[in-house]
């Protein structure tokens, strides 16, 4: 019953079509699609306000969309709970650590959360050298900076083994040192086989596709939604 | 699709240890409750003076009262914490479903706020001389009843997540849900100290309590994905 990640990083690839989202009245954005198969990067760029979060809460199930699919395999997940079916990973702004817990503590409740399994310590290591939090594993997250939170905030794409990451400003924050850092995690989740959404203002050093939401921004015809 | 079967039992079991754990660590609830409760109980025999056949007479309801206030008070965090750093997100997404991780949260909340106080309960009544025969009972209807103070305290909770100091209104949305858990309660231990039958009020306290298990997680998990959006 097992399935092994080779497995699971299967050929199944996301296909997003005829994407709208509608928030307080406004369509944030419409039409819009693309298609991000195994091993591949997806860039989303855009100003402030253009709709990458809201788009990566959609992909996530956080949100539902006004229309459109989004299809993982071949199943439509839109407004769905996507994470149940075991296929994504989500970070957004706010880090979701609790101050009082130390990040060991605060890691295994996660990933507790996600898949009823207990964290081995040897893969908290291993992810915490990752990214450079090795020394402070069993601090209380009280203590961080605010880089290290949100450092620690990303252990969880190296904690849960899922082939698709939704990645809000991954890059904030983080000094030359970090990025590095966290670019070689994401390009060896790459060579996995593995799909990475971002959204973020700084450029990530990794080759894939773009997404620019200004592309996709909705007309005024949708206004009549409003109320 | 579905990627290896996950445990429910194990995921169920970890949020409610987790939220256990933060109520009773710094800043949590659980202290915050209890001591409200045993403080303001204890408030009573200054204000309406020590005579004991007064206080006596009002002891099942204030012990109620007070109780129902402690649960209302440690409430209004109950979401509130997760939606504001955002464990509320990681919550949505688990594979128990929101219906589930509210379940579990209320248990938690049940167990780490609620039962401390009806542990108290005997020692404040006591303190208002209740009479001996509604020692039982007081605490009896109070684990019978209190459930229901959790789990429709959960809906305002959830009803009230995105809003900044929603203490007040979460409460004016659970007190009057609260009357009838208040009433069978309070009847139950009156009962017994008149020498009446308590069991009629037990089943009925009972019965709010069951309405709300069933009807509670529902309403909370819907509540927390209008929050989401």
């Amino acid at each position: 019953m097992l399935k092994t990640r080779s497995m699971l990083f299967s050929e199944k690839c996301l296909k997003v079509q005829d994407l709208a989202c509608l928030r307080g009245g406004r369509m944030v954005f419409a039409r819009l699609g693309f298609d991000l198969g195994p091993g591949e990067y997806l860039h989303l760029a855009g100003s402030n306000g253009s709709g990458k979060s809201t788009l990566l809460r959609v992909l996530a199930g956080l949100l539902p969309a006004y229309s459109g699919s989004v299809c993982y395999g071949y199943h439509n997940i839109a407004g769905a709970e996507a994470a149940r079916e075991g296929a994504m990973i989500y970070s957004g702004h706010q880090h979701g650590l609790k101050p009082v817990l130390s990040l060991r503590e605060n890691c295994s409740h996660l990933v507790q959360l996600m898949t009823g399994e207990k964290l081995a310590d040897a893969v908290l290591e291993s992810a915490a050298t990752a990214l450079g939090l090795v020394d402070l594993v069993d601090m209380p997250v009280r203590f961080f900076s605010s880089g290290q939170t949100h450092r620690a905030a990303l252990l969880r794409f190296l904690l849960i083994d899922r082939p698709l990451w939704l990645m809000d400003e991954p890059t904030v924050g983080l000094d030359d040192d970090n990025r590095a850092r966290l670019e070689t995690v994401m390009r060896a989740h790459i060579d996995r086989g593995g799909m990475i959404i971002a959204a973020s203002h700084d450029p990530i050093r990794l080759t894939g596709k773009k997404l620019n939401m200004a592309d996709y921004r909705a007309g005024s015809e949708h206004l009549e939604h409003w109320l | 699709m579905k990627g290896k079967p996950v445990n429910s039992v194990a995921i169920f079991r970890g949020i409610a240890a987790r939220d256990i754990r933060l109520a009773w660590s710094q800043g949590g609830t659980g202290t915050m409750a209890l001591s409200f409760f045993l403080i303001a109980v204890s408030l009573f025999p200054f204000g309406v003076g020590p005579e004991p056949q007064t206080l006596a007479r009002i002891a099942p309801g204030v012990i109620w009262v007070v109780a129902l206030l402690a649960c209302l008070l440690s409430l209004d965090r109950l979401f509130q914490a997760d939606y504001e750093d955002g464990s509320l997100d990681d919550l949505a997404l688990s594979p128990l479903g929101l219906m589930g991780v509210a379940s579990a949260k209320t248990v938690a909340h049940w167990v780490a706020t609620v039962m401390p106080l009806i542990l108290a309960a005997p020692f404040l009544g006591l303190l208002l001389k209740l009479p001996t025969v509604g020692y039982s009972y007081l605490v009896v209807s109070l684990v019978i009843g209190t459930p229901a103070l959790s789990l429709l305290g959960a809906i305002g909770a959830a009803l009230t997540v995105s809003i900044r100091r929603g203490g007040v209104l979460m409460s004016l949305l659970v007190l009057p849900l609260y009357i009838p858990t208040l009433i069978f309660g309070v009847g139950a231990i009156d009962a017994a100290v008149h020498a009446a039958d308590p069991l009629p009020h037990l089943a009925l306290l009972g019965a709010v309590s069951l309405v709300a298990l069933v009807m509670a997680p529902l309403a909370t998990a819907y509540a927390l994905r209008l929050a989401l959006e």
